[in-house]
This record gives structure tokens, sequence and C-alpha cells, in this order.
């Protein structure tokens, strides 16, 4: 118990003291799967529109394909980028692996379809009158889809929130492509994994509470999404 | 300015089922017109057809303007408009409500204000002008609905039962505003199922028997 109690207290200390290591892996965790998000939601979102707003052929079984890679293993899109950028693969002339864009590229790979099925949830879910007031308004066709994603945009805001939560705690795909190279590719997940091997527990502990205290922002963040978009009639 | 309508032969069908069966009239403009028929009868389809969000399975509806038959492209679209029954208010204030149909069409900032203050203080919501429009009574919701529509300067309006479920108090207001509606050379098309407010407000009554329109 002393134990623990001494290894939490030093890493608070860490966190405290803004500890320029824990300051470094922290930001490069925050840079690799902010810029996943970013393209999977600028890629996921209008996938999702067009899934949600217009017939396609096969559009049942594509939203079907989606909802199940939500569950994708990170380990398996962890091996399949590796697989892509080793040097005896597909891509391996461009050199990526081991490096940052790596990371970013199976993180990208993992929140896309969380992005695509939360966000088609939820203009799916927008009520059929706002397709018909628009149009009543007369709105143009670009014009009735924008209302219709501005409607639902409190549950696309959700979804994104949810990949960025799925990615910021994942740790088996960008151990794979990432290398865990220090000050290049180690991030929070990954730098707990191997802190807890060496016996070095005050740096994991500062980085658990650091991810900890994002996936409460997180939280607190979509439940006021959740709230502002549920109002009482 | 202001439009005329012609349906001819205007057949709908859902699931198999037959709506309309072959509707004929000729809505001149500037008038009121109440159409009356039971529920299911066909009167919220044919308005539907009239203001081009459905197509009909066979038939012509014509928008005549000066003599000429309109395309019906955005352009015609934009001078006629529709309350439906559920209104359908965005998920927003009541300002942003009523401006959307301004701001598609590319109005300035300023204007919109302007107008939107003007349209709500006809339908006597101006205080609840940043309220959400989400959180209003059913009665004020159909407020905001014709607001929406009258502040896009329509030359034909289609109002899909605008007092049904609506206090009296708040049926006063809406019919206060339909004959001021008129005056400004609008053509009104309305369903209901209040004998009296269609003799009080129409022009002329007309009533969807058996799929046809027919003279009331």
């Amino acid at each position: 118990m002393e134990f623990l109690l001494i290894s939490f207290s030093k890493a608070v200390s860490l966190v405290l003291g803004f500890d320029r290591e824990l300051l470094h892996i922290s930001l490069l965790s925050l840079k690799v799967s902010g810029l996943a998000l970013i393209i999977a939601t600028a890629t996921g979102l209008p996938v999702a529109a067009l899934l949600g707003l217009k017939k396609i052929p096969f559009r049942g079984l594509l939203v079907s394909i989606f909802n199940t890679l939500m569950g994708l293993p990170p380990v398996v899109v962890g091996l399949f980028v590796y697989l892509l950028l080793s040097r005896s693969g597909p891509l391996g002339f461009l050199g990526l692996l081991y490096t940052p864009s790596a990371m970013i590229t199976a993180q990208t790979i993992l929140s896309f379809p969380i992005i695509v099925s939360l966000c088609h949830a939820a203009i799916v879910g927008v009520d059929p009158v706002i397709r018909q007031a628009s149009l009543t308004l007369g709105a143009t066709e670009a014009q009735v889809a924008a209302a219709i994603i501005r409607e639902a945009r409190y549950g696309i805001m959700s979804g994104i929130i949810a990949g960025f939560g799925r990615v910021m705690a994942e740790i088996g795909a960008i151990l794979i492509v990432g290398g865990n190279i220090a000050g290049y590719t180690r991030v929070m997940t990954t730098t707990i994994a191997l802190e807890t091997d060496k016996g070095n527990f005050e740096l994991a502990l500062a980085l658990g509470i650091i991810l900890l205290g994002l996936s409460l922002i997180i939280n607190a963040v979509l439940h006021l999404v959740q709230k502002k978009g549920t109002i009482k009639r | 300015m202001s439009l005329s309508l012609k349906i001819e032969n205007v057949w709908k069908s859902y699931n198999r089922e037959p709506v309309l069966k072959g509707c004929t009239y000729s809505f001149d403009k500037g008038g009121i017109y109440a159409l009356m028929g039971q529920n299911g009868s066909g009167k919220s389809t044919l308005l539907r057809i009239c203001s081009m969000i459905e197509k009909p399975d066979k038939g012509i509806v014509s928008y005549i303007s000066a003599g000429n038959v309109l395309e019906q492209d955005i352009s015609l679209k934009r001078k006629i408009t529709l309350v439906l029954p559920t209104v359908g208010v965005f998920n927003d204030s009541v300002y942003r409500n009523v401006a959307y149909g301004l701001k598609i069409r590319g109005i300035p900032y300023k204007e919109i204000r302007e107008r939107v203050c003007n349209i709500l203080e006809l339908v006597k919501l101006t205080h609840k002008k940043d309220q959400h429009a989400l959180t209003l009574s059913s009665g004020e919701t159909q407020r905001v609905g014709i607001a929406r529509a009258l502040i896009i300067k329509p030359e034909m309006l289609f109002l899909d039962e605008p007092t049904a479920s609506v206090d009296t108090a708040n049926t006063k207001i809406i019919e206060d505003v339909i004959p001021e509606m008129k005056s400004r050379g609008i053509t009104i098309i309305l369903t209901t199922h209040d004998q009296l407010q269609a003799k009080r407000l129409a022009d002329q009554l007309l009533i969807v028997k058996d799929g046809k329109l027919i003279n009331g």
C-alpha cells in the first residue's frame, strides 16, 4: 500500500511539475490522435451524409459493414497498416513505418468507421419533417442536406468525441506501427505499457492520471453536447 | 405579381390505393380557398402536390403569371410555400427559424434582422425571439411556421390545418394574420375541419370527396 502511495505522490508531482518528458509524450499523443480524428472526420462525415441522405446502391449493406468495423481490434488494424507500410509492403517505398504518420494512419482507420456509423445514425435520426420544411421554404437539395446535417449536429459531435476517446486510449495499433521510439513515436499508452514493464511506476501513473483526466474532459464535453441537443419539449 | 394555379386531372395513389382521382381546378390569384373533407380524403396530399414537394402520379400542375405558364424550377419554388401541420421547426431559436428562408436566399444580415422583427410582431412572437423553438407551445409553433413562411414574401401560400390542435387565443392570432396576407396579394389555400372558420376566412369553399375536388 505504501509503495502505491509513494508512486502515486511521485506521479502527481511529475504532473504538477510539468515534467518535460511527460509533456512531450502527452503533446505527441494529442497531436497523433487529433490529426487522425481530423482526417477521419473530414472523410467520414461526407460518407455518413451520403449514406444518410442519398439512396445509393447497397446502402444497407454498407451501413452494416461500417457498424461492424466500429469494433475493429486495434492490433488487427496495426498489423494491416504494418503489412502495408513495411519495406516489402505495397506502400513500403514511402518509408512511413515507425513514424508518427504511420500512427496517424492506423488511428484514422480505427476512428473512420466510428465517425461514419455514429454520424450516419445522427443524420438518419433527424425528423423527416425537417427535410419537407426546408423544401417548402425554397431550399435547394444542397441547402436541404445542410439543414439536415445542422439538425444532426449534436449527434455528429457526439460521434466525433466518441471517435477521439477511442483513439486516445488505443495502444495495439500504434505500438505495432509506431515502434514506441523514445522522443519520436512514444505516446501515452505505449509509455504506460513500457514503464510498467520496467517497474517505473511513477511515470506510468503520471501518464495514467493525464489520460484519465483527458477521458474525463472528453466525457464531460460529450455530456454537455448531448444535454444541449436534448431540449425539453 | 401574384400567381394563379391550375390543376388538371391530378391523380395520386399510396400503396396502390388511389387518394386523388382526377382533381381539376383553377385557383385565381389573390383569393383565399378553404379545402374541407374527411381525414384521409386527400386534402394534405393535394397541398403537397400543389406546393411541389410531392409529384402527382398523373395530371398537370401549372403556375401562371401574367398569362404565362411558369417553369417548375427553384425560382418558382421560392415564390410558393407550405406550412405543414407539424411545422417542423429547426432545433434552434425562434429568430433563426424565422430567418432561415432569407438566409438560404442570400439576403444581407441587416435586412434579415429587420424583416424577422417585423414578422414576429405580426404573429405576436416578438417576446419569444430568442427562445428555443422546440420549447414553444403548439400554438406558438404554428405561428413560427406562419412567420417563417410569410417572411419570404410568397405569392402563393398553402396552410395545412393551421389551427388544428391550437387554442382559441392562438387561433384568433392566426385567423387575423390570414386576411392581412390576402391584402398583400398572396393567394392562400388552406385546409380545415372547421366549417365556420372556412366560411369566416375563405372566398371559396372546396370539398375533397371521393378523390375529387368539388365546390362547397
